[in-house]
C-alpha cells in the first residue's frame, strides 16, 4: 500500500502545473470560505459583547428584546423585586443599556452606549486599565472602554470632561472589555441611577435584570417563574444564541454569508474539479497501461482518492493558513477586526473540502474503472 | 521437442451483438514455445491485438481456452488474472504509455511498485534493467526527453524488470524507423530472450522479419498458417 500511495504522490506532485492548480483552487475555496464565515463569527460574538462582558448567568427581559442587548424594552422596577423574591436566586440587579450623545471638543457629536450598573454592586464591571472603580460615584463619573472605538471620544484621559446629552460627565477610569462591540459606537460605563438621570428614558427604566441562582439547578425553576411575571428569563448562552439567531435568520447577514460560502465551494469544486479531471484524462492511457500490466482495479482508485485527499489536505492546510494571516494582519491594524476562526468553521471547511476532493476524485475514479486494458492495445 | 509456453485452443472473440456483430479472432489455435519470438502477422483488422490481448490476460475469449505454461487463464478470477498480468506477463506497447512526468527510472520501477516491493528496491532493479537496455545514465530523466528508439527501449526495461516468463509485444517498432526498429528487435532477441522467456511480438513490419524464430499469419480472424517453420515444427 504504502509503494503505492508514494506512486500516486509522485504522479501527482511530478505534474507541478496541474498540482498547482489544484491547490490554488482548494486553497483559495478554503481562504474564502474560512474568511466568510470567521467574519460572521465574529460579527456574532460581537453583537453579544455586553452579555458576554457583564457575564451574569441569567438575564431577565421583557419577551419581545431578544434581539440585541440594545434593543431592550423597559421593564417596571417591580419586576426586579418579584425576580429578588424568587427562590433559588442568590441576588438580582438591574442593568441599563441605553444610546446617548456625547458633544466633542469641536462641536461635533458622537453616539455612544451607555451601561448603567447596579450602583450597589457594580456587578458586571469592566475590568480597569487607568482609574479606581470608586471614582465611578464620584459626581459625573463615567469609565470609558478602551477599544477600537474609544478614539471616537478623541481618545480621553483620566479627568477629561464632556458633555453628555446636556450633562457634565467627567472620564474617572479606562477600562478594558474581553469582547468590542459591533455597532461601531465607543462604551461609557456609569451607575444605574446615574444613567437614567441622564439618558432620557420611558416610564420603566429597567433595561434588563441580571440574576445569578443558588444553584444550576434553580435556573429551570427561575425561568418558570419569571415567565409567570410575564417575562423572559434566559441564560447567558441563550441569550447570546438568541442574538446570534436573530442576526443569522432576520437580518440577512446569514443568508449572505451563506450564499458567499456556497459560492467559495463552488469556486473550489469548479477549480479543482475540472483541474483534477483533466489530470486523470491526460494520465487515463497510463493508468490503463497499468491495468494492463496487473494493476487492480481498486488499486488505482485508492491511487486517484489518494491524489484527490492529499490535495484537499495540502489546500485545507494552506487555506487555513493564509486566513489566519489575513486575519492576523488585520488584527494588527484593526484590534477589533470583526473576525473569528472557531472549529466549527474549520470542521465545516474541512467538510466542504472533503466535499470537493470526492467529487474530484469520483469523476476519475469513474473514467479509470471504466477504461479497459484492451483499449490501451487498441490504441 | 521444447515445451509449450503458451497453448491457445480454439480461441473466439467477437464484437458487438444482433446485425452488428463482427468475429474479431475466429477458433484460433496455436502453441508458442519457451526461448521462441513468435511473430503474429498480418493486415490491419485481422484480430492479432486481439488475439495478443487474449492469450496476455487481457480481453476474455467468448470461447477457446488459453494455458500459460500449464495453468488455464480464463478459470482464473479477475483478481487472479491482474496477478497473473503482474507476475508472468511484460508488456510493451506500441506507444509506450510511459509517465511523461515520472523520471525514466521510476516508469521502469512500476511493476516492481505494483508488486508492492519497497521503492528502494523497485528503482535499484530499474537500474539494472536500464542498464542492460543501454539507459543507465538516463534514469533521472524524463522520458519525454528521449528519443523514440530510447522510449522503446525504456519500455522493455519496464516489461523485464519484474522478470516475467512472457513478453508480449504490440507493434514495437510502428513508430520507429527502420533502422532504430531493427536495433530494438535485434537486441530484444539478443539480449531478452532467454531459454526460459517466450516472447510473443504482433507486427506488420516486414524489415524485422529476419529475427523471428516463427511467424504466424492471420487474416478476417483465423490463423493463415506459419511463414517462417522453425526447428520446433520439424
Amino acid at each position: 500500500m504504502k509503494q503505492l500511495l508514494i506512486l500516486a504522490y509522485r504522479l501527482l506532485v511530478s505534474d507541478k502545473g496541474k498540482y498547482t492548480a489544484l491547490l490554488v483552487g482548494t486553497t483559495f475555496s478554503v481562504f474564502l470560505i474560512v474568511q466568510m464565515t470567521s467574519t460572521f463569527a465574529g460579527i456574532l460574538t460581537k453583537a453579544s459583547a455586553t452579555v458576554i462582558n457583564v457575564g451574569a448567568s441569567i438575564w431577565v427581559m421583557d419577551p419581545a428584546a431578544t434581539n440585541t442587548v440594545l434593543s431592550s424594552i423597559p421593564m417596571p422596577d417591580y419586576v426586579l423585586d418579584a425576580v429578588r423574591s424568587i427562590d433559588g436566586v442568590k441576588y438580582a440587579v438591574p442593568l441599563y443599556s441605553g444610546a446617548a450623545l456625547v458633544k466633542l471638543r469641536d462641536g461635533t457629536y458622537q453616539p455612544v452606549t451607555v451601561i448603567g450598573l447596579d450602583d450597589a454592586s457594580l456587578f458586571g464591571r469592566p475590568e480597569l486599565l487607568e482609574g479606581n472603580i470608586d471614582d465611578i460615584f464620584a459626581e459625573n463619573g463615567f469609565i470609558v472602554v478602551k477599544d477600537e472605538e474609544f478614539p471616537k471620544l478623541e481618545n480621553p484621559k483620566l479627568g477629561m470632561e464632556f458633555e453628555l446629552n446636556d450633562h457634565r460627565g467627567v472620564i474617572v477610569g479606562i477600562a478594558k472589555v474581553s469582547t468590542g462591540a459591533l455597532y461601531g459606537t465607543p462604551t461609557l460605563y456609569t451607575t444605574y441611577n446615574r444613567a437614567i438621570q441622564y439618558i432620557p428614558s420611558m416610564r420603566f427604566t429597567v433595561s434588563y435584570i441580571l440574576v445569578e441562582p443558588k444553584a444550576d439547578s434553580d435556573i429551570a425553576y427561575i425561568k418558570e417563574e419569571v415567565a409567570r411575571l410575564g417575562y423572559l428569563a434566559l441564560t447567558n448562552k441563550e441569550f447570546q444564541s438568541g442574538i446570534s439567531n436573530y442576526l443569522k435568520y432576520k437580518t440577512g447577514i446569514g443568508t449572505n454569508t451563506l450564499l458567499m460560502t456556497v459560492i467559495s465551494f463552488l469556486v473550489g469544486l469548479s477549480i479543482s474539479g475540472q483541474t483534477f479531471y483533466t489530470f486523470i484524462i491526460e494520465n487515463l492511457e497510463q493508468f490503463g497501461a497499468l491495468k494492463a500490466m496487473g494493476a487492480k482495479g481498486r488499486e488505482l482508485v485508492i491511487v486517484i482518492l489518494f491524489q484527490a485527499g492529499f490535495t484537499a489536505i495540502v489546500g485545507y492546510g494552506l487555506g487555513i493558513g493564509l486566513s489566519t494571516l489575513l486575519i492576523s494582519l488585520a488584527k494588527l491594524r484593526l484590534p477589533e477586526y470583526a473576525s473569528r476562526v472557531t472549529y466549527t468553521n474549520l470542521g465545516l471547511a474541512f467538510l466542504l473540502v472533503l466535499v470537493i476532493a470526492s467529487a474530484s476524485g469520483y469523476a476519475g475514479v469513474r473514467r479509470v474503472l471504466k477504461i479497459e486494458p484492451f483499449d490501451i492495445f487498441r490504441g | 521437442m521444447p515445451k509449450a509456453a503458451i497453448v491457445a485452443d480454439k480461441l473466439t472473440k467477437w464484437f458487438g451483438e444482433g446485425e452488428a456483430r463482427t468475429c474479431a479472432v475466429k477458433e484460433a489455435s496455436f502453441e508458442a514455445y519457451w526461448g521462441e519470438m513468435l511473430y503474429i502477422v498480418g493486415p490491419s483488422g485481422s484480430g492479432k491485438t486481439t488475439l495478443l490481448s487474449m492469450i496476455s490476460g487481457i480481453l476474455r475469449p467468448n470461447s477457446g481456452s488459453v494455458a500459460v505454461d500449464g495453468r488455464d487463464l480464463w478459470s482464473l478470477s479477475d483478481d487472479e488474472l491482474a496477478d497473473f498480468r503482474l507476475k508472468t506477463i511484460g508488456f510493451v506497447f506500441q506507444d509506450y504509455h510511459l509517465f511523461p512526468r515520472l523520471t525514466t527510472g521510476e516508469n521502469v520501477a512500476i511493476p516492481l511498485i505494483l508488486q508492492k516491493r519497497s521503492w528502494d528496491e523497485a528503482l535499484g532493479a530499474a537500474a539494472r534493467c536500464l542498464e542492460v537496455v543501454g539507459l543507465a545514465d538516463k534514469a533521472q530523466l524524463p522520458p519525454t526527453k528521449l528519443s523514440g528508439g530510447e522510449q522503446q527501449r525504456v519500455a522493455i526495461a519496464r516489461a523485464i524488470v519484474h522478470q516475467p516468463e512472457i513478453l508480449v509485444f504490440d507493434e514495437p517498432t510502428a513508430s520507429l524507423d527502420g533502422e532504430t526498429g531493427r536495433k530494438i528487435v535485434s537486441f530484444v532477441k539478443g539480449h531478452i530472450l532467454t531459454a526460459e522467456r517466450c516472447i510473443v511480438m504482433v507486427t506488420h513490419d516486414s524489415r524485422i522479419f529476419e529475427y523471428s524464430d516463427r511467424i504466424m499469419g492471420m487474416e478476417d480472424g483465423r490463423i493463415t498458417g506459419f511463414e517462417r517453420e522453425t526447428a520446433y515444427e520439424a
